[in-house]
């Protein structure tokens, strides 16, 4: 058979691949910074979009979608080319795929700081975006089943395979996460409520940690391993084994997320075991990774790009044995809501996709331009370095996730909560919180010295034309017309176009079904809970777009220690109205479920311009802006009619946002405004407040015109349905 | 709970494709051979491999 001359296409490999160091170092940034507003709470203050609730969005979805994306986007590109032995299927998909992908990333880097999220957590992103994400997903997914199509070699390799998979179930998730009602441009509601809401999310939240945080990786290892050991992988078999285990195991998992919560016990079961069971394929492709580098140790040795490696497959390893650890009911109880899940992400993040991603870069980047690293040295004290920043930032925080639990739950004989104090466990932890932005701070410094190298080594070779590969047309391609292949052309158009319309007749359904189905759940609504006022709603969505879900959580779990702390526990009849939950996934503040009526609104009003005037130690940064907005109320009837389309119906069927209620909602708004700001002056706001002097000086303001008034409202509300109807029983 | 029983639809959807594609797999004979693939991509000819040796 004669051979086919043709190229790869390396350019945008390397445009992955820069792309990926440019965003590291702005996710490792912006991660330091948030982590240095544990030791400087004030260091930002007055800076709105530089608050914590912000900037913990754009650094967890710049770590996740563009660090890590990019990086495997540029091994993937790298490698499946490669070993398929082809160009990518279409120079032009590609081309849309990166700039498109580009173009994501500094949308949400614009938009996450101003506030405009969905607050559903690793999908912060307004539906524009949601839409441009898809869109440019589903071109990545063609160009890569069109190259797998139009390849040269008839066996695929491993990695291909999970590569394949990542591209098919991130589509499917993203989407069905995010289906939303637009309200306006930048303002969509979920069309699912509360605990439904929080089900979808953590299906996806940890989907999103299993197919993009994992299956795309352990395919970069696949690959990236076996070239830089110069050593087959230790067992083929087993790797197709725990391919197909974990991909069948992973998406079952996600109610693990909930334990203890409001969800269905059935479901919170169902997660607990297929969270143990991911063990098996999960340390499969550890012990395949790690001892692909059996006879390889005294290589190790002198390789930065080995010490990578193994420190990667190892963090794989641990944190993948952890994660089954924590969904135990009785550990979970513990560790959820602490940094124990800090720790737990950072070693996944920082050491497996980091250190894999980095060794990835140290590796290709010289190939790309057919060169030699610059310095192997520097290499190597990246690693050292950065691996002495991991450890530095994951051990204290396993250290404050157990502390604080432990805090949380300490009792006095006299049945008293010991540290009733929320602040009291904030304030012993804060070491803790100091030595790991210090880890942070090593880590970030390696990743510099990646940068420099990478540039050094690129910098007098990049005249030099890549592309120029040949390689033979070894095998049949993948149609091909001879008697009875026939068959198996059909075969395998058949199951490609089988996936394909499988994914387009689910995505069509649902969004035909949805809508229909979401509208008056069938949640058990609870008589005394009703829909938010407009005041309140526009409340809740300062709430949701100044991030407070970051720090404090909607859900009290059914423990003794949690309901002595904040009162009863959460049922999921109380959140039905509740388009996005906010259940959060971190107590770096106390819960709030059952804030509204606990403290005055004086006490709110202090509090949200500087709360450590009110609770002395508090890191909680100092809400300024919220004290002197206005209120901008003019979408407020698009949303309550956004709101109504997903059911805003009583229990027994009334409907409460009639035509009536929406047109009046100016009005009721700005009463129950004027109710709150008449009750902050009654308590001499004007005179006695330090925070109202220091905002306005000795000017009289409106105060019911303030976004302050609406996030009082919400905040006074709170949880108070149900509580309320108690009390009026026992009278 | 609509919203469970959506979740594992849409999961119960994408097993389904997951199952499809590995008996075919099985089926095109892609599984036969466990050894040699990882051999193969090791010993691919990178253009530049033979400038590129062992580092110092």
């Amino acid at each position: 058979m004669e051979k086919q001359k043709f190229y790869y296409d390396d350019k945008v490999t390397k445009l992955f691949a820069w792309a990926t160091v440019v965003w590291g170092i702005t996710a490792f940034t912006v991660g330091l910074m948030v982590a240095y507003l544990s030791w400087f709470p004030h260091y930002m203050d007055g800076i709105s979009w530089l608050s914590y609730g912000r900037l913990r969005p754009l650094h967890t979805n710049a770590a996740i979608f563009a660090f890590v994306g990019n990086g495997i986007f540029a091994g993937v590109y790298y490698s499946t080319q490669r070993l398929l032995k082809t160009r990518m299927y279409n120079d032009t998909l590609s081309r849309i795929h990166f700039w498109g992908w580009q173009l994501i990333i500094v949308l949400a880097a614009i938009t996450l700081p101003l506030g405009i999220s969905s607050s559903k957590e690793y999908a912060e992103l307004e539906w524009p975006i949601d839409i441009l994400v898809a869109l440019v997903w589903v071109v990545f997914t063609l160009n890569l089943v069109m190259t797998v199509v139009k390849r040269r070699v008839r066996h695929i390799y491993v990695a291909i395979w999970f590569y394949l998979s990542t591209a098919v179930t991130i589509a499917m998730l993203y989407i069905f996460n995010n289906l939303e009602l637009p309200a306006t441009l930048t303002k969509s509601y979920s069309v699912y409520a509360g605990v439904e809401d929080a089900v979808v999310q953590w299906w996806y939240g940890h989907n999103a940690v299993a197919f993009f945080l994992t299956t795309p990786i352990l395919g970069l290892m696949y690959y990236f391993v076996p070239k830089a050991a110069k050593r087959p992988i230790y067992s083929y078999r087993l790797s197709i084994i725990h391919f197909w285990s974990l991909i069948f195991l992973y998406i079952w998992a996600g109610p693990h997320h909930l334990l203890y919560s409001a969800t269905p016990e059935w479901a919170q079961v169902l997660g607990t075991i297929f969270s143990l069971m991911l063990i098996f394929p999960s340390w499969g492709g550890m012990i395949n990774g790690l001892l692909t580098l059996r006879g390889a140790w005294d290589r190790v040795r002198e390789d930065p790009i080995l010490k990578m490696y193994v420190v990667a497959i190892t963090s794989y390893g641990m944190s993948t044995f952890e994660g089954p650890m924590l969904s135990f009911k009785s550990l979970n109880a513990i560790a959820h809501f602490t940094d124990w899940i800090v720790a737990h992400v950072h070693v996944g993040t920082l050491g497996w996709n980091g250190f894999i991603v980095m060794g990835m870069l140290y590796w290709m980047v010289p190939r790309l331009y057919k060169t030699k690293l610059y310095s192997v040295k520097l290499a190597n004290q990246h690693f050292w370095i950065g691996t002495i920043g991991i450890l530095l930032y994951v051990i204290p925080m396993y250290i404050a996730g157990w502390t604080q639990a432990l805090m949380w739950k300490q009792f006095n004989p006299d049945g008293t909560l010991k540290y009733g104090e929320f602040m009291d466990t904030v304030t012993e932890i804060l070491p803790m919180h100091y030595m790991r932005a210090i880890g942070g701070t090593l880590y970030l410094t390696g990743a510099l010295m990646l940068v420099y190298n990478l540039v050094k080594t690129a910098k007098g070779h990049t005249v030099e034309d890549t592309e120029a590969e040949a390689a033979p047309l070894s095998a049949l391609p993948g149609s091909r017309q001879q008697g009875e292949n026939f068959h198996n052309w059909l075969e395998r158009k058949g199951v490609l176009f089988t996936v394909l319309a499988l994914i387009v007749t689910a995505i069509g359904g649902a969004v035909e079904i949805i809508p229909t189905i979401f509208i008056d759940s069938n949640i058990p609504k609870l008589e005394a809970v009703k829909p938010y006022t407009p005041l309140e709603l526009e409340g809740r969505d300062i709430y949701v777009r100044e991030g407070c879900y970051n720090c404090h959580s909607q859900m009290i779990r059914p423990f003794r220690s949690e309901v002595e702390r904040y009162g009863p526990y959460s049922k999921a009849g109380e959140y039905v109205y509740d388009h996005p939950f906010q259940w959060g996934s971190k107590r770096t503040g106390p819960d709030l479920f059952r804030e509204g009526g606990k403290r005055p609104n004086l006490w709110h009003f202090n509090h949200l311009y500087e709360p450590e005037s009110m609770m002395s130690g508090s890191i909680m940064p100092n809400y300024e802006w919220i004290i002197k907005n206005d209120l901008d109320a003019s979408d407020v009837q698009a949303k309550m009619k956004a709101l109504r389309t997903l059911g805003t119906k009583l229990k027994d069927g009334t409907e409460v946002y009639t035509d009536e209620y929406i047109s009046k909602a100016p009005q009721l708004l700005a009463k129950q405004a004027k109710e709150i700001a008449d009750d902050l002056m009654a308590n001499n706001v004007d005179t006695a407040s330090t925070a109202y002097v220091d905002a306005f000086g000795d000017k009289k303001v409106d105060l019911s015109k303030k976004e302050i008034v609406a996030l009082i409202a919400y905040l006074q509300r709170l949880g108070t349905d149900t509580t309320k109807k108690v009390e009026t029983a026992k009278k | 709970m609509i919203a469970l029983y959506l979740t594992i639809f849409i999961s119960l959807i994408l097993a389904l494709i997951f199952l499809v594609l590995f008996l075919n797999n099985v089926r095109q004979g892609q599984y036969e051979d466990t050894y040699t693939p990882s051999i193969r991509m090791i010993l691919e000819d990178e253009f530049e491999d033979h400038s590129e040796e062992e580092e110092e």
